[in-house]
């Protein structure tokens, strides 16, 4: 279909800075062709880095240790809180240090395979073979991983692989690795090697003669608006999860840094794979602001079930056993409680339609516990799962010793993102993007305990080889503040920040926010269907209308004004929603976190169309009234040929 | 329920601030603590009022951004449990709650409950680091770590930065926040080459930043929302001790 009511098709993309031949030696054959710069060049180059996670802090640490003058940017009031530092679970690599058969290979295999075959091979080759030395590199640096006995790194397994190749600290792994990174990059900053710049939000991407050379952001305590030059931008900005409103993800996460880069010729990759996680705490009513996730590893001993007549009404312990459905044990009888989380989540959703949901709004079903205390004892329980019982608790008043948790699938991570070549340069040349804010590594489903290891892998290892090749070139012509790109962009965020201020109307950017992703979760969610996409198109056209003739932004732009802030984020969130329903229309399959009800197999399993959609799908902004126009980057399978996936 | 909360409200560093009363009606019991604000601040945008500055992120008790003195204590009633992780259930109807800002001469107030606490990013900045650049790190399983000492340093490690423990302090001392880095990195066979200088360095940036000196008064470790402990101060006084006397 090269054109309809929603998008336009134009040429198909390549990714031209991977070298072909053997997978096994494609990064080794990349870092000796590509160009690299003098140390006592280096100094006289800028890097401009937005968002401080373990992707953007790893990054600056990196490049600041490397000798290139670096400029880092976070809303937040420290680069220590970026939202990595939430990531609870793990980090994979592939050490193989339990002697169960790991290999790169075969995290390269696992990784592929759980993506649902939509990932680039080459990238993700290379992200096995850089996952050994992130651990070499984290232990360095005093990261307290969990150890056994003898003094050496334990691991867990996670996810659904048949090996163990997760390193932990406990459940707050992301915040061991990012303190990590966040110590390293302090030192630079001591030693001046990087600008450190807090509480500053990026509204804008200079580009200039065609290249990446700058930002326009604003200093969220003053309210005052400034041009930073560089010589090449990296957005290391996170992932869009919030587009949903209410996700696992921290308030603050927000899509504008990518999607001004989008707006400015960036395209942008995948926008509808996003991973619905299967364990969260359920809405406990309208005042709900965020979700909270419950670790995957609960489900290694707790057993899932809802009851079996509709709309019970009854306690959990007053419901008999033969009355109940361990729904997820009946039609997955090889994995049960334990299928991926697209499945789990999935599954939740159905038994819920159905209208045997428990909870406040039939919106939960039970994670039990009871079983596995008899069997093993409450301490046993204790030992391995007292802080998540105690945050549940915290969270829900109600005891999980005693009745059984309510859990409910919530938005957690977003695969899609900016369009990279292997060398992780967006189309913008100079403008770099890493972390969850790419689209690269994890195809349309990603793999627990993944996320740390592809920001860490993007931010220590990847991109401070690659970006050389580019500022090989440099340093660029010198441009200053009065430059006329300059001036527009600025002129840009001014406006748009004026007219947010000037409508005066009379809804809260809050109440936007809520309704949008009400529209998101209903018909870009768990399950997708083309009437509904087609609907939520327009209910987000009408929305976006009233947004900017009825919000109310109270305040003014020379202060700390936290809703002049959001109204920013939202507004990019419209377009945003609008682009990954256009998405996920187009994608008339299932694959990984993006099921299309229209392609399942009879057993209402997931079902891929290898022979019409074996690509990432990379879009092109085309003005705020203009059509998409889609890219397509075909993917090809050396080395995993493509399977369905089945856990029955 | 319906309940009364008096707010710090200052529009800037330069103001004076007062505290102002707000009727919230209708809570659930199940909002957290940041979820009634949010609700409040609701309707004050619609009164045409400026809704209450506050800072939080990741309202899962990790990211150390939430920062609320609640009835005289930092992060309210509950033992080892941030503001954005407090829950109403824990008040009752009728309450009137008091709303501070963080109070430390090294913490100024930007506006309303929102306070600057780069001071602490100055002390890491001094030494609170393991320097090993990228690259040099040898194979991880080379150095093996006691697993009690690995446990204690993740203890003293999970410290969120969230300053709880200066806003307590009569002082304004941040001891125990420099405490737990030191013991971190000090129980590490890693963090053995800089450990004198470590100590030293960020002791003295701590007073640079303007933060008070420490008397073990011990309301920093009531406070702590991860149950760092007071011992961690006794740690770093016995490290600065040791690292002095080498000279």
């Amino acid at each position: 279909m090269a054109e309809n009511e929603f998008w336009t098709e134009g040429d198909p993309i390549a990714d031209t800075a991977a070298p072909d031949g053997p997978v096994e030696t494609r990064w080794e054959r990349r870092r000796f062709s590509a160009k690299l710069v003098n140390p006592a060049n280096r100094r006289k180059l800028t890097v401009i880095i937005v968002g401080t996670g373990l992707a953007g802090g790893s990054a600056a640490a990196t490049l600041a240790e490397a000798g290139y003058h670096v400029k880092s940017y976070c809303f937040q009031d420290s680069p220590r809180r970026a939202h990595s530092i939430a990531a609870q679970g793990g980090i994979n690599a592939a050490k193989n240090y339990r002697n169960d058969g790991d290999s790169i290979y075969r995290l390269f295999y696992d990784t592929v395979k759980g993506g649902d075959f939509r990932a680039r091979e080459s990238n993700v080759y290379r992200l096995a073979q850089v996952s050994v030395n992130i651990i070499d590199q984290c232990v360095a640096q005093g990261v307290p991983f969990a150890r056994e006995y003898g003094g050496l790194l334990d691991n867990r397994s996670f996810g659904g692989t048949q090996v163990s190749r997760t390193f932990y600290a406990r459940g707050q792994t992301g915040q061991q690795l990012l303190l990590g990174a966040y110590q390293a990059m302090e030192r630079q900053i001591g030693l001046g090697n990087i600008e450190m710049h807090t509480r500053h939000e990026m509204l804008e991407l200079i580009i200039v003669d065609g290249k990446a050379r700058g930002i326009v952001v604003r200093d969220l305590v003053s309210g005052e608006i400034t041009t930073e030059i560089a010589d090449a931008v990296v957005l290391a900005s996170g992932g869009y999860g919030n587009v949903f409103f209410l996700s696992t993800n921290a308030k603050g996460s927000n899509v504008t840094a990518t999607w001004r880069a989008h707006r400015k010729g960036a395209l942008f990759a995948n926008p509808c794979y996003t991973q619905i996680h299967p364990t969260c705490i359920p809405e406990s009513g309208s005042h709900q602001s965020k979700l909270t996730l419950m670790s995957e590893s609960l489900r290694n001993d707790g057993r899932v079930w809802v009851p079996k007549a509709q709309n019970d009404k009854r306690a959990p312990g007053d419901i008999p056993e033969e009355e109940r459905d361990y729904y997820l044990e009946r039609i997955y009888p090889s994995f049960g409680n334990l299928v991926p989380r697209d499945i789990a989540s999935r599954a939740a959703k159905n038994v819920c339609d159905e209208g045997r949901g428990v909870g406040p709004g039939g919106l939960g079903v039970y994670l039990d516990f009871a079983d596995a205390i008899k069997r093993l004892g409450r301490k046993a329980v204790e030992a391995k799962y007292g802080n998540l019982f105690e945050m549940y608790q915290r969270i829900t008043g109600e005891d999980p010793y005693e009745v059984p948790m309510r859990i409910y699938p919530a938005v957690h991570y977003t695969m899609g993102g900016l369009w990279v070549d292997y060398d992780l340069q967006s189309t913008i040349p100079g403008l770099f993007v890493i972390g969850e804010a790419n689209f690269s590594d994890h195809g349309a489903n990603r793999l627990g305990a993944s996320a740390l290891m592809q920001g860490l892998a993007d931010g220590y290892f990847v991109l401070p080889n690659t970006i050389n090749n580019y500022l090989a070139a440099g340093p660029f012509p010198k441009i200053d503040h009065t430059h006329e790109a300059v001036v527009t962009a600025r002129k840009q965020v001014e406006d748009r920040l004026e007219k947010f201020l000037t409508i005066d109307g009379d809804r809260t950017v809050d109440s936007f926010h809520r309704e949008l992703g009400h529209i998101m979760w209903e018909y870009c969610g768990m399950e997708r269907t083309e009437e509904g996409l087609t609907k939520a198109i327009g209910l987000i056209r009408a929305l976006k209308e009233e947004f900017w003739t009825r919000v109310k932004v109270p305040g003014t732009g020379a202060e700390l004004n936290q809703n002049l802030e959001r109204a920013g984020r939202v507004a990019d969130f419209f377009e945003l929603g609008e682009l990954m329903c256009i998405d996920a229309l187009h994608r008339r399959e299932s694959c990984g976190g993006h099921f299309r009800a229209e392609s399942q197999a009879p057993d209402g399993e997931a079902l891929r169309h290898d022979d019409e959609f074996s690509y990432a799908a990379a879009w092109e902004y085309f003005g705020a009234d203009g059509k998409p126009v889609l890219h397509k980057e075909a993917l090809e399978f050396e080395y995993v040929h493509p399977s369905t996936r089945s856990y029955k | 329920m319906d309940i009364k909360v008096r707010v710090w409200r200052q529009s800037g560093p330069g103001d004076r601030g007062r505290m102002v009363t707000y009727d919230v009606k209708d809570v659930s019991p199940d909002a957290s603590f940041l979820e009634m604000i949010d609700v409040l601040n609701e309707r004050l945008i619609l009164d045409g009022d400026d809704p209450i500055a506050f800072d939080h992120d990741c309202r899962e008790g990790i990211c150390g951004m939430c920062s609320m003195v609640i009835n005289g204590v930092a992060h309210g009633p509950e033992k080892a449990t941030t503001t954005c992780q407090l829950h109403m259930r824990h008040f009752s109807d009728g309450d009137v709650i008091d709303v501070e800002p963080w109070r430390a001469k090294a913490f100024p107030v930007i506006k309303d409950l929102v306070v600057d606490r780069s001071a602490f990013d100055k002390i890491i900045q001094a030494g609170g680091y393991i320097s090993a650049p990228t690259g040099t790190a040898p194979d991880a399983h080379a150095t093996p770590v006691p697993k009690k000492d690995a446990d204690a340093a993740f203890e003293a490690a999970t410290c969120i930065a969230c300053g709880a423990c200066v806003a307590a302090c009569p002082n304004g001392s941040s001891m125990l926040f420099t405490a737990a880095k030191i013991t971190h990195l000090g129980l590490m066979p890693q963090g053995q080459p800089e450990r004198d200088s470590r100590v030293i360095d960020m002791l003295q940036a701590q007073d640079d930043a303007g933060f008070g000196g420490c008397t073990n008064m011990g309301e920093c470790a009531e406070v702590c929302p991860k149950g760092i402990p007071l011992s961690l101060i006794g740690r770093l006084n016995s490290d600065y001790r040791k690292a002095v006397t080498k000279g």
